[in-house]
């Protein structure tokens, strides 16, 4: 068995802009998304908006400067992840299909286990 | 030593290479370690079958003796070495891989799977599946590329990686998602036969070695699959496709087009084969990318003479093509069926809706075509520009001779029109 970390990105101004019903079926998606591999899941939440991150970069120097926003400015930016277990790359793909992802889509990293 | 002995080997060689890499794979569960002892086992040949005479299963011998060597070095290998982690897809208890039910797995059928994996970028599926597959060294492919063979090395090291880290499984996909899978397993047996058969730069037109190695993928997935039509089509298609290659080049090396080659120079066997093969490959309905694209090539192969060819039966089959494949290339294709359906006028409105298109704006082809029905309405002076066009993106050095050949006829005409 292995771990992969599923990290959700999208357009967040899309996400703004989404109507009611939209968001409801998202939701609703992760909820039977949760549901159905409940076994495999190991951890997983929604991010608030990329507005509210900060960066913190080291400076080379023994310190550190802090600045607003993300790491990387893209267009779609990361807004929640999932950990989940699975034997391989092509089950953790077939369950990352399903998590739902209106503007934008997911990438699977393997977890690098530390010994 | 005794030449039929090494040509035993070498034969061996090419026929037998991915049958016992996949073999030995099954006992090692690393890709690396397998191709260590294959190549053991093919430098083993070398030296045994002069004394002992060359074994009546050559595969079944180079088999046993890197399997017998993997045994021996996963027993000298501590737990400690083991730093990169066993592929995924084997049942833990005995090594047995676990695909899933309803499919004949042939363990070169799982590596072949494994090489074309769609979390693999296409580059490295091409570069992975020579060299494990066909049993190519890093140099060879990296010459058949046309890359730096460092650039070479470092493309399969990471794939190989990546193929250990992220447990891409060493196992023939389930009925889902099979059709998919096979589809990325012949676009890169395409991807290999089309730079072999228009060689992208270079002064010769065909690669041979890589229109030969492709030929040889296509038959052996045609044996490993012999029911899925779209196998059956793409190794129509190669043959059809590698049949015209005698007509291609005139004798003193400048490019024959489909219009002008002698169709006697043409390869009959390959021509009556892969007829055969369309036949087979259009019985599924709808008909697949390849078994299309075959019978467009059987149409030419079917036609005796340029002029002869049925055009209406080709427009046909490219608005069926273009349904399912929708391309630039393919409209390309289409719009030049039209033209010579049609008449050369329709053919340039075909053409002109594709002038936007920002994957044709590299493509020669579009400018030549756009050159040669120009040139059939008298419009010279256009068709010499469009011909300048084409010759300012085209790298191989067998179509640029052809495209300034015609150039200078446009020039001439114009220089000698009232």
């Amino acid at each position: 068995m292995a771990e992969y970390l599923v990290l959700i990105y999208g357009d967040e101004s899309a996400m703004d802009e989404a109507a009611p019903a939209e968001m409801a079926k998202m939701m609703e998606g992760h909820r039977q998304f949760g549901q159905k591999y409940a076994a495999a899941l190991r951890g997983g939440n929604a991010l608030q908006a990329s507005a509210t991150a900060t960066t913190i970069r080291s400076d080379g120097v023994g310190g550190s400067t802090i600045t607003d926003g993300a790491f990387a400015e893209t267009k779609e930016a990361l807004g929640g992840y999932y950990l989940l277990e699975a034997p391989d790359l092509d089950v953790a793909i077939a369950m990352a299909k399903e998590i739902p992802a209106p503007n934008g889509g997911v990438e699977v990293r393997p977890i690098r286990p530390i010994d | 030593m005794d030449a039929s002995v090494e040509a035993a080997v070498a034969d061996a060689h090419r026929r037998e290479w991915a049958y016992v890499l996949a073999a030995t794979v099954r006992v090692t569960g690393d890709i690396d370690l397998a191709e260590e002892c294959v190549q053991d086992a093919y430098a083993r040949a070398l030296t045994t079958w002069p004394v002992q005479g060359v074994p009546s299963r050559p595969g079944a011998w180079l088999t046993t003796v890197a399997r017998r060597r993997a045994i021996d070095m996963l027993r000298r290998r501590t737990t400690h070495d083991r730093v990169v982690p066993a592929l995924a897809g084997f049942d833990d208890a005995d090594h047995e891989p676990a695909d899933h039910g309803g499919v004949i797995a042939d363990d070169r059928l799982r590596l072949i799977f494994t090489c074309c994996h769609p979390a693999l970028a296409p580059e490295s599926q091409v570069a992975l599946t020579l060299r494990l597959i066909c049993g190519l060294t890093t140099s060879e492919v990296a010459r058949m590329f046309l890359v730096p063979e460092a650039t070479m090395a470092a493309r399969i090291t990471r794939a190989k990686k990546k193929i250990a880290t992220a447990r891409i499984p060493y196992r023939v996909p389930g009925p889902d998602e099979l059709p998919d899978r096979i589809d990325a397993v012949l676009t890169v047996v395409h991807l290999v036969f089309t730079t072999g058969h228009t060689a992208p730069q270079g002064a010769e037109l065909v690669r041979t070695d890589l229109v030969e190695r492709a030929l040889h993928l296509a038959r052996m997935l045609r044996s490993l699959l012999p029911d899925e039509p779209d196998v059956a089509g793409l190794l129509a298609l190669i043959l059809l496709t590698d049949a015209r290659l005698p007509a291609r080049t005139a004798e003193d090396g400048t490019l024959a087009l489909l219009a002008d080659q002698d169709r006697s120079r043409w390869d009959a066997d390959k021509i009556a084969e892969g007829l055969r093969l369309v036949r087979e490959a259009l019985e599924r309905r709808p008909p697949g990318r390849f078994a299309l694209m075959a019978a467009i090539a059987a149409v030419h192969a079917e036609a005796p003479t340029w002029s002869a060819t049925d055009w209406a039966e080709l427009v046909g089959l490219y608005d069926l093509l273009v349904t399912i494949w929708p391309s630039p290339v393919v409209s390309l294709n289409r719009a030049v069926a039209i033209g010579l359906a049609e008449g050369p006028e329709a053919g340039l409105a075909a053409l002109d809706a594709l002038a936007g298109e920002p994957q044709l704006a590299a493509y020669g082809y579009l400018a030549s075509a756009r050159a040669d029905f120009l040139r059939r309405l008298g419009r010279v002076d256009e068709a010499a520009d469009a011909y300048r066009q084409a010759l300012a993106v085209t790298e191989n050095a067998v179509e640029a001779g052809f495209l300034s050949a015609r150039l200078a006829e446009a020039d001439h005409d114009l220089r000698s029109a009232p």
